[in-house]
């Protein structure tokens, strides 16, 4: 256990949350753009550590949470079609569409499956060769390239009854927007780790630049995301607003060249609608023209489907960092995991999902620490809080 | 989903002219493409996303990472039935819901 000794040694933790306290002077407003770093920060109570003046606030980097609701309608359509088998990660399961989702399409006879890879829903085209097997291709930069790579195989090993439901987005134009919004609040980024791991830095000095906002390439656990927002906040005193990189061991300037290769050959830059937030240019993906044909949407006529959102869900706001999830009406009351509006609610990725599986119901009460019995999902304690907790960190 | 996690490379083959490997994730072993790091060896250490090597990591930081990992729960997040996780999510928060209840009605 030496590795893990180190890596949540509250010494290192403590020395990290010192240097921040002694150069933060007034407050800032940092947002971390994943949600994994999200549900880490909440987990292990690191906002809560952090001395009053600075405040982390959630973008919008949960996939699941992102694909819109329009998307989410399509996919419980071609799902339900007789001689489809329509695949897809775990975390779209419970996703809710207007009045179901994949979960209750499976029940009531679709074949819809979970797969750990789009690998996977190749190889089950490949065994189905009379069904249509369709993959829900969502997410950033870091997944895009998988999917990329499986529509090339399809193509050149000839597996026709195989295609793609598109719905990729893109990191940097979400940057754009949010700090375009006139409500924006954001002074410094803590840029996805894994999202540069495939695409490097370079499209970062640009956003640096026009917008006069540090970027800090930052990873996702507790010790990682410490030293994000110290160097982040270091820039932000000094008045320097620059692109860093604080997850060098598993970040390179130039990123993945092979995959970004692929990106480029499978899709096209395209403009993307966000849940909640709207169409952004250029925030995505698309299969170019050479792969049209393993398209879904052109291959299954989808269009004309009556799509609801509900009223009451504000996850477009908490996606914007406009909201905390605490601060929504329906936050914990018509809202639960178990029947949620929004996609925020119930990926294991949303900033909702996160507040509530850590106790943080009351937006009043923003220093409250989660309670001993706040456990993960899994069901065991958060090693980080436990070791912080009545150390002099705590 | 968007969680990468590090893996060890225990042997590579190609299959359908596609570059593969079997990697293992603190005793959870998957098969791993490595079309995009083309160059890895067995024993080397990568973060791998959805079945595909997308960067390579020194040992030390990817057994920290996996070490990690497993102490919160991630790697059976990540590779536990999925069917499973969702219906005993839905079970759990109908129990959360109700001690919830309790406090904010």
């Amino acid at each position: 256990m030496k590795y893990i000794d180190e890596f949540q040694n509250p010494d290192l933790a403590g020395r990290l949350l010192d240097e921040i306290r002694a150069t933060v002077t007034r407050p800032w407003a940092l947002m971390e753009v994943c949600g994994g770093q999200t549900h880490s920060i909440i987990r292990h109570g690191i906002d809560q550590l952090l001395p009053p003046e600075i405040e982390l606030i959630h973008g919008p980097g949960c996939p699941v949470c992102v694909t819109p609701l329009e998307m989410i309608d399509k996919a419980l359509e071609i799902a339900s079609r007789p001689g489809v088998i329509f695949c897809s990660f775990g975390d779209m399961l419970r996703v809710p569409g207007t009045g179901r989702d994949l979960f209750q399409v499976r029940g009531q006879g679709g074949d819809v499956r979970v797969v750990y890879s789009p690998l996977d829903a190749l190889r089950i085209a490949e065994q189905n060769p009379d069904r249509e097997v369709v993959f829900f291709g969502i997410g950033f930069e870091t997944t895009a390239p998988p999917n990329a790579m499986t529509v090339h195989q399809a193509r050149k090993r000839n597996i026709r009854n195989f295609s793609l439901l598109v719905s990729h987005v893109r990191v940097p134009p979400a940057i754009d927007a949010i700090m375009r919004s006139p409500e924006c609040r954001v002074q410094g980024f803590l840029a996805a780790g894994h999202v540069c791991s495939v695409m490097g830095t370079a499209e970062y000095p640009e956003l640096a630049r026009r917008h006069q906002v540090p970027i800090v390439v930052t990873g996702f656990e507790p010790l990682d995301i410490l030293e994000g927002v110290r160097r982040t906040v270091l820039q932000l005193e000094r008045g320097e607003r620059t692109v860093e990189n604080a997850y060098q061991r598993a970040v390179t300037a130039e990123g993945n060249p092979a995959a970004q290769a692929m990106l480029s050959d499978v899709f096209e830059v395209a403009d993307r609608a966000w849940r909640g937030i709207g169409v952004i240019p250029d925030s995505g993906w698309r299969l170019s023209a050479r792969y049209r044909d393993h398209d879904a949407e052109h291959r299954f006529s989808v269009e004309g489907i009556d799509t609801r959102e509900p009223a009451e869900c504000r996850s477009g706001e908490v996606l914007q960092g406009l909201l905390k999830p605490n601060e929504c009406e329906a936050f914990g009351t018509t809202c639960t995991p178990r029947s949620p509006l929004g996609a925020t609610m119930v990926s294991s990725e949303g900033a909702c999902a996160a507040y509530y599986l850590y106790r943080r119901l009351d937006a009043g009460t923003p220093g409250q620490r989660p309670p001993a019995s706040a456990r993960t999902a899994s069901g065991t304690p958060s090693p980080v809080t436990a070791s912080l907790e009545g150390s002099p960190l705590a | 989903m968007c969680l990468a996690v590090p893996g060890r490379v225990l042997d590579v083959e190609v299959r359908d002219g596609t570059r593969m490997a079997t990697v293992d994730f603190g005793g959870v072993v998957k098969e791993v493409c490595l079309e995009y790091l083309p160059d890895l060896k067995p024993g080397e250490y990568a973060i791998v996303h959805v079945g595909f090597a997308l960067q390579k990591l020194d040992e030390e930081s990817a057994r920290r990472t996996l070490e990690l990992f497993e102490t919160l729960g991630l790697l059976q997040e990540e590779f536990g039935d999925p069917w499973e996780a969702a219906e005993a999510a839905a079970i759990e928060w109908k129990t959360q819901d109700d001690v919830h209840g309790e406090v904010r009605p």
